[in-house]
């Protein structure tokens, strides 16, 4: 630089008094540095699936960083439309790669849905099922458990059956009813009440890794919990799996509770940090990626902001670990799957895990490795496929609109097998299969399942 | 506020679907890829085909409404930011590739495509477009006609205004024109396919461009050479091209550039460098091999401290990353990053980046310069903080005298980025009042009305000389 001078000092925020109470806590949340940051050159433009869906500029990352601040400025009013469109999100963040000035884009858009939540008037019945949710369920590890057994009663004890017999179903909107029919079987036996909590390493341990297992995941997934011990462990790693550990709050903060979304930070960095681990292992993308923006979410926390800058760069995705650390295991298809000609097996990225874990080879590194497997790229499969998180719960319309050009791609590999990263992503490609796929001869599955099942010599299904 | 009647019959012709007058669609289309430029439209208009624009503008001229036309927003001279309001018309929706014609070797498009798209359709073809605007991810076709685009490929391919042959428009009347055609001759008057490329959408709204493409070369090797010597750089520069050698790249970065790279992409490039070149060429892989030999020589003889010379593509991907990295690095430094294109004829380059780092310490502005060498068209570029009104003061005082240098070296103020609103106060140093009066003159007998994109290339009063006293 011929000089850099040192910034003079200067107004970060504008002095505004607001008169709107919503614009007033936006401007206080909203981080004024990052909207500053972008120059709106618009090269997020290509990579937002809103924007590609509408074409609308309102639709996209710069549009959206650009409504803000003009709230913040106020230039506008925070009205329903403003806060519909940050909704609209669906917070894959593919936008933030993209971008030459490094906007951080997610933290902006969970900042002013968080602004947004503070006066949001919720209906009484929606107010009790967010509470209910996001306080008395997620982050209970006794509830969710019960939750899980009440689940898995209704699924097996025949209520499913006559639930959807007596078209009882009928009275939930269509989505919610489609999402209903896809859901795994819960269990009441997590992880932990499986495996204990801690499993040794087979052969030389290479080094004592943590399990986040999450809250949805432990419950709706608990296979691919045990999965993943199991895998890891034939990786030659040793799994702890702290105990007080609690939900990662992903779903809270992208909801806009971000107080509660601390709080459960809170427990999880004080869980990992006294189980004497060297890395904290996540199969979850959604969940993976608040965990590396922990040090972020605590920044501003004296009593926990070291804590957090412990946890975050200890965070990895189960794939990069295997493939960066690990003695990865023979994979193979069983014999007689693959008698005539490989087993396609095509992979549909999750957003967080490719966007903010930054873990988009190694997934396709071990897919490659399988013997009699063909891996074979589906079109746009680092593109969003409309689950969110909640979002296909919360904006049906964009999220079915995405997912229908979603398996239009997925079709087109005509794999055997489709998989993902994420239980999010896993419940939408399952969806997707089941209404627009070919559902007899595709099969959406997590790759650590898929890949366990096929170590050497196991017998796959 | 736009008229009941004239929303209503908008709206008619597009259906409700793309017209849009909400405050947010009004607060989304108030800026561009230009800083700290912000004004309001009144509505925002998606038209579907060229009858459908020319219906708008017949219903625009009846109401006197102003109107903005654009592709993406992503042009850097504040040419889409609508400062007269009116309404932005955006041209998304018109995205089509109407033929791509294999015997006369030209494509039709509709201008709302985006430019990248095009040209992978194009490449997929086995043919080849060779305007590359670093923006092309997002920019459309008809964006860089607007702003006659150039790109790193500018020295040896020329720019966007060497490949468009044909267009068609939409006067400030609502008349449809073509000019040109699939015709690689064509004198039939005064050419204004040329005239409408790079008239930044005061004079019509082009609506669809026929574009020359030409068979892609066959072979491409890239090589790097660095310099402690500024002069050095810039003579092997001229001497390349002294030697009738037309490099299909050749691009320059200083050394406040090399050190922002190298800080933000770990590369280990030498900091005490003055000047980084990369030199790209293509076409028979014999003369690539001939040509690269060649330049090896003169930067040889030019003491170029280090050459590297890419022996495959994975090689030439890791020299162009340097390059490649120089805005990004750039545009994290500080919120506001301020890009210009002074051009000089490139004999001139050193004298120019010399006179640029001067400025910078004059008005304590922090200035990094990288751009297209073999062309003399430079990017210096501020970076600064558009709430630090002070600095940003600085940052503007500094760039006149940026231009004014630029002049009297020969060059312009502007070499690919266009005029707009920003440079507009600057236009009559390059141009003259003569100049100015002609361009006026053109400009009322498109759009006597001045409804198209209102208040760009033109100033109200032109910006007085700074008087420069050098003692």
């Amino acid at each position: 630089m011929a000089n850099a001078n040192a910034p003079a000092t200067i107004q970060k925020k504008p002095a505004i008094e607001h008169t709107n109470p919503m614009a007033k806590t936006l401007l206080a949340k909203l981080d004024y540095d990052q909207l500053t940051n972008c120059m709106r050159c618009g090269f997020c433009l290509p990579a937002c699936p809103t924007f590609r869906e509408t074409g609308l500029e309102p639709e996209s990352p710069r549009g959206r960083i650009a409504l803000m601040k003009a709230v913040a400025d106020g230039l506008m009013d925070p009205d329903q439309a403003f806060q519909d469109q940050m909704n609209h999100c669906l917070g894959c963040r593919a936008c933030e790669p993209a971008c030459p000035a490094d906007v951080k884009y997610g933290q902006l858009i969970e900042q002013a849905r968080d602004a947004i939540e503070d006066h949001a008037g919720h209906s009484a019945p929606i107010r009790g099922v967010r509470k209910l949710m996001f306080k008395g369920v997620f982050p209970h590890r006794n509830r969710l458990k019960w939750l899980g057994r009440s689940l898995a009663l209704y699924q097996k004890s025949g209520l499913r059956a006559i639930a959807r017999g007596t078209g009882i179903m009928k009275l939930f909107p269509k989505h919610l009813r489609e999402m209903e029919q896809i859901l795994p079987d819960a269990t009441g036996k997590g992880v932990v009440e499986r495996l204990g909590a801690v499993y040794p390493a087979k052969g030389e341990k290479i080094a004592r890794v943590a399990l986040f297992r999450g809250c949805i995941m432990d419950v709706m997934f608990a296979d691919t919990n045990v999965n993943t011990v199991k895998l890891l462990s034939e990786a030659g790693f040793e799994v702890v799996i702290p105990e007080t550990q609690v939900c990662c709050g992903a779903l809270h903060a992208h909801s806009g509770e971000m107080d509660q979304a601390r709080d459960l930070a809170r427990v999880n960095v004080k869980a990992f940090r006294e189980a004497g681990i060297e890395y904290i292992v996540s199969n979850a993308g959604g969940c993976g990626a608040l965990l590396v923006e922990y040090d972020h979410l605590l920044h501003e926390d004296p009593e926990y902001r070291e804590l957090g800058e412990w946890f975050a760069p200890r965070v990895v995705d189960v794939g990069k670990l295997l493939v960066e650390k690990g003695r990865i295991p023979d994979f193979a298809e069983p014999a007689a799957a693959a008698a005539t000609k490989p087993v396609t097996i095509t992979y549909q990225d999750s957003c967080h895990l490719r966007n903010v874990m930054k873990s988009s080879t190694a997934p396709r590194e071990l897919m490659n490795q399988v013997s009699g497997a063909h891996y074979c790229e589906m079109k746009d499969s680092d593109r969003c496929c409309g689950s969110a998180g909640i979002y296909n719960v919360t904006q049906p319309e964009m999220a079915g609109q995405i997912l229908e050009h979603k398996m239009e791609h997925a079709n087109a590999t005509n794999a055997r097998y489709l998989l993902t990263s994420n239980p999010g992503c896993l419940l939408q490609m399952k969806h997707g299969i089941e209404k627009h796929g070919a559902k007899d001869r595709m099969e959406a599955m997590h790759i650590v399942d898929y890949l366990y099942e096929r170590i050497g010599g196991k017998d796959g299904r | 506020m736009l008229d009941a009647a004239l929303t209503q019959s908008l709206r008619q012709i597009v259906g409700d679907r793309n017209f849009k007058d909400d405050r947010q669609s009004l607060v989304a289309h108030s800026y561009d890829g230009t800083p700290m430029l912000q004004s309001l439209p009144d509505g925002v208009i998606y038209p579907e085909s060229t009858e459908q624009v020319s219906e708008i503008m017949k219903v625009l001229a009846e109401y006197r409404v102003p109107v903005v036309s654009r592709g993406s927003g992503s042009n850097l001279c504040g040419g889409t930011v609508p400062v007269q309001g009116g309404i932005v018309m955006v041209m998304h929706r018109m995205n089509r590739i109407v033929e791509v014609d294999m015997e006369n070797l030209t494509a039709t498009v509709q201008t709302g495509i985006i430019t990248a798209e095009f040209t992978a359709h194009i490449e997929s073809l086995g043919l080849f477009y060779p305007p590359d605007p670093s923006s092309m991810k997002i920019s459309t076709i008809g964006g860089n006609i607007a702003e006659c685009s150039g790109g790193l490929r500018g020295l040896k391919y020329g720019t966007t205004k060497d490949y468009v042959i044909g267009l068609e428009a939409v006067l400030a009347s609502g008349e449809i024109i073509r000019t040109g055609g699939k015709l690689m001759k064509d004198v039939a008057g005064y050419d204004l396919t040329k005239l409408l490329v790079g008239s930044e959408g005061t004079l019509a709204i082009i609506t669809e461009a026929t574009l020359k493409l030409v068979p892609p070369p066959k072979s491409k090797k890239t090589m790097l050479a660095m310099y402690k010597d500024l002069y050095g750089a810039a003579r092997t520069v001229s001497r390349i091209v002294e030697a009738k050698i037309i490099p299909a790249t050749l691009e320059f970065m200083d050394n406040p550039t090399i050190r922002v790279v190298d800080d933000f992409a770990n590369l280990g490039l030498p900091r005490d460098m003055e000047a980084i070149l990369l030199i790209e060429q293509d076409g028979d892989p014999e003369a690539v091999e001939r040509d690269i030999g060649r330049i090896r020589e003169i930067c040889e003889a030019e003491q170029a401290d280090r050459i590297d010379v890419a022996d495959n593509r994975e090689q030439a991907e890791k020299l162009l990353t340097a390059r490649r990295s120089a805005f990004t690095a750039l545009a994290r430094l500080r919120p506001t990053t301020i890009l210009e294109d002074a051009t000089v004829p490139r004999s001139r380059i050193a004298d120019m980046v010399l006179r640029i780092n001067e400025i910078a310490r004059k008005y304590d502005v922090s200035i990094a310069t990288f751009g297209h060498a073999g062309d003399g068209n430079l990017h210096p570029t501020a970076t600064t903080d558009a709430r630090d009104l002070e600095e940003v003061h600085r940052v503007e005082q500094a760039f006149e005298e940026i231009f004014e240098a630029a002049i009297e070296l020969g060059g312009t103020i502007t070499g690919e980025h266009g005029v707009g609103l920003v440079k507009a106060p600057f236009l009559e140093w390059k141009v003259g009042s003569a100049g100015i009066g002609l361009m006026k003159g053109i400009k009322q007998a498109f759009d006597p009305n001045n409804l198209l994109n209102p208040g760009k290339i033109f100033a109200k009063e032109t910006r007085k000389r700074v008087v420069i006293n050098r003692g």
